[in-house]
């Protein structure tokens, strides 16, 4: 693989069910792509985790991803209320999420955090009721 | 352990999957927050979970799960049975509880994995 491929995604607000179809849809192209299988993994977890967080807590957004032979770079970007306090959002178990999604096995506090983990990069951009960018990179060499 | 010495151990019926039922299984996990799943990566792990959203089993595909056994007697919509069908994901449904179910399993040998 020499070429850059880009793909990109749009995240619909407020339906919970179908959060994690653009993640499940780079995880089997990235398969395809002969990608090992742990860096596949960490691609998929951190996008599946921002995915989520962009359908709690940001009405969706769009999801910019571009593969290279050496790295893979997601961009997920809403038009939601921002994060107040980045370094609070990061701690484990800290969470703004409703009750209603703790129900549904999220809200635990652990979006960001996970996302740190398994990417090799992470960048946040946010400003209070303008939006917020995040740019995760994933190593594959 | 197989998937197979699962469902055995937990009487549990196939809701799909049953041409996958060799595969091994090295680590299990019991949980209802997705998102502390997905803080724990191991390779061929079975989950046990009381929850029955499409989310269980996003969550499993994107962790390479490969199985999900749903305690407590609990059956997922038909849709969510289709998503795992598709994904090549086991769906088990036992009637022991969490507690029961994740404590026959270690009794067993089956340990659970380790953040990474």
């Amino acid at each position: 693989m020499t070429d850059t491929i880009k793909l990109k995604y749009i995240v619909s607000p407020d339906d919970f069910t179908r959060a994690g179809e653009a993640s499940s849809d780079v995880k089997g192209k990235l398969k395809k792509m002969g990608i090992p299988p742990e860096i596949v993994r960490k691609v998929a977890i951190a996008m599946y985790e921002g995915e989520i967080n962009m359908v709690i807590h940001a009405n969706g957004g769009t999801i910019d991803v571009e593969i290279t032979p050496s790295e893979i770079t997601m961009v997920l970007a809403d038009t939601g209320p921002g994060i107040k306090d980045i370094e609070q959002a990061m701690q484990e178990g800290f969470s703004t999420a409703p009750d209603n999604v703790r129900s549904l096995g999220f809200g635990a506090g652990m979006g960001l955090p996970n996302m740190k983990k398994y990417s090799d990069e992470m960048d946040i951009q946010t400003q209070i009721g303008v939006g917020t960018t995040v740019t995760m990179k994933v190593y594959i060499k | 352990m197989t998937v197979n010495d699962i469902k055995n151990y937990l009487e549990a019926t196939v809701l799909c999957g049953e041409e996958l039922l060799s595969h091994e299984v090295h680590t299990a996990c019991g949980c209802d927050m997705m998102s502390d799943v997905l803080a724990f990566v191991k390779d061929q792990s079975v989950l046990l979970t009381g929850l029955c959203n499409p989310q269980v089993i996003r969550t499993a595909e994107m962790m390479d799960i490969v199985c999900v056994v749903f305690v407590r007697g609990k059956v997922p919509d038909q849709s969510v049975i289709e998503l795992a069908c598709e994904r090549g994901i086991v769906l088990l449904s036992s009637k022991m509880g969490m507690f029961k179910a994740c404590g026959i399993l270690y009794e067993k040998g089956l340990r659970g994995g380790v953040n990474s």
